[in-house]
């Protein structure tokens, strides 16, 4: 096997080859990927030539605007050929296998694979049988991880407040459906942040949770309490089957974020969401809109962030 | 190898400026490559005392090895503080070998404007191009063995030292 055995994501010199999850992944990667970022943020020229010649298949079998336009403009500005597919409405429905969609992909001579499923795993199962020299990042699969996604928040937080290792954060909403909720929790720790808490109902909150070493609040009030940085999940409405909520309204008067809730933080405490936010049940517009939101901040350096990834993975073999 | 048989950075920038001198006004932009480059460019902009800022390139996203050698673990934003349309330039680089840097770096300039005319200076000049690229400012000409190469350092105090390195093949 060409992969490192211990770790499917670097090659044998330690390198990134595939992003698939944050975890397990060694806080010097991480911080590569943050340094690298950082010199794309802010640039006057908005295009270089780093990929030229390389082509990017976003290949999405789950629906996704925002996440898609930022990897399909990223790899744009990195001067890459990008090929948006919606599995969705294609083969899938007439009933090719996975592995079958990607041997034809692959057939097209992709470099790089950006992909996004409702499957946990589906990524991974990919990177394991594409040719050695194509490269996969996982653009989120089902409840498991978004890697990209988590790197932005930590850049985005890495902006504001310099360094990680005196802030208390705050992971509030629907944990128990959010990939992006495991890729910031494992984010945190290895990037030596000393608190993590985790705040809502226990039906939305994953069993034995506290084993990935975060603080479990039911209350926002006191689990917001002198916290640097609050990130807001959406509630995940589409995946919502059974009865885990009474309504979105109940939700929204316990654990929406309200500026009098946000009160509780620390007053210079920034506010993310990974968006699309649903005003009124998650968050309130006073709070999305205010002063303490990097809300927008986060889909800029969200561009950064994939340019980054992109380009440190093309340059492995 | 006994002894230093490099020459002394500090005599090296003090003969590139005596070059220069005649050859810059205040308002040609000197362009740093990172990062020893930079730290010339520095020099030179304090000794000449230009008006013009320096500015710092870092041309890693331009460069034609990416492939081969990846993506550098350090890279820095460029930071060119004016505007270079018609503007004389100079490119100001450590140690100039085959050319190849420069060329990236042309390139990256040209995505920001198209100056009056671009110069090149180096502090070092060890031959071995592999592109029709020569600098019009040179501190010294080195010869050196095959697999030796050589680095530019900036102490704490900020003197310039050059060191040979033998690759390790």
């Amino acid at each position: 096997m060409w992969l490192n055995p211990s770790n499917p994501q670097l090659d044998k010199k330690g390198q990134l080859h595939h992003l698939l999850t944050l975890e397990g992944l060694p806080a010097e990667i991480l911080w590569q990927i943050l340094d690298t970022a950082k010199a794309f943020v802010g640039t006057k020229v908005k295009k270089v030539p780093l990929l030229r010649g390389k082509s990017v298949f976003n290949v999405f079998f789950e629906p996704s605007t925002r996440t898609r336009t930022t990897f399909e403009i990223a790899a744009k500005r990195l001067s890459a050929d990008v090929i948006n597919l919606n599995v969705t409405v294609s083969s899938q429905t007439k009933g090719e296998s996975l592995l079958d969609t990607v041997d034809n992909l692959s057939a097209m001579h992709a470099d790089m694979f950006v992909v996004r499923h409702g499957e946990s795993g589906a990524p991974h199962f990919i990177a394991r049988h594409v040719a050695p020299d194509i490269h996969v990042i996982n653009a989120g699969d089902g409840r498991h991880s978004h890697p990209t996604q988590g790197l932005l928040d930590m850049f985005t937080i890495r902006h504001y407040k310099k360094d990680f290792s005196s802030l208390r954060v705050a992971i509030v909403g629907d944990v128990l459906h959010s990939r992006v909720a495991r890729s910031q929790i494992h984010a945190f720790s290895t990037l030596g942040c000393p608190e993590i808490r985790v705040i809502g109902p226990k039906t939305l909150l994953p069993a034995q949770v506290e084993s990935l070493g975060v603080h479990v609040y039911h209350d926002m009030r006191q689990g917001l309490k002198d916290v640097d940085v609050v990130t807001m999940l959406r509630l995940q409405n589409e995946r919502m089957q059974g009865a885990l909520l009474p309504s979105a309204q109940e939700f929204y008067k316990y654990y929406g974020l309200t500026p009098d809730k946000l009160a509780a933080a620390k007053p210079d405490a920034i506010v993310l969401h990974p968006g699309p936010m649903n005003r009124g049940v998650e968050i309130d517009s006073s709070v999305a809109d205010g002063k303490q939101s990097v809300i927008l901040p986060q889909v800029t350096f969200g561009i950064a962030i994939r340019m980054a990834v992109m380009s440190i993975m093309a340059g492995t073999k | 190898m006994p002894g230093n048989p490099l020459p002394d950075a500090e005599q090296l920038l003090t003969a590139l400026i005596e070059q220069m001198r005649p050859a810059v006004g205040p308002e040609t932009g000197l362009i740093g490559i990172h990062t020893g480059g930079v730290w010339v460019a520095e020099r030179l902009h304090q000794a000449l005392k230009l008006r013009t800022p320096v500015a710092a390139i870092d041309v890693s996203y331009y460069r034609d090895d990416y492939a081969a050698r990846g993506l550098h673990r350090d890279v820095k934003r460029s930071e060119i503080p004016f505007e270079i349309e018609e503007r004389d330039l100079v490119l100001v680089d450590d140690v100039l070998y085959t050319g190849r840097t420069i060329r990236a770096a042309l390139n990256e300039l040209f995505d920001y404007g198209r100056p009056a005319g671009v110069k090149l200076a180096a502090l070092v000049d060890r031959g071995g191009r592999q592109l029709p690229i020569a600098a019009q400012f040179v501190g010294a000409t080195l010869v050196l063995e095959p697999g030796q190469s050589v680095a530019l350092k900036r102490d704490a105090g900020g003197r310039l030292r050059l060191e040979l390195r033998e690759e390790k093949r």
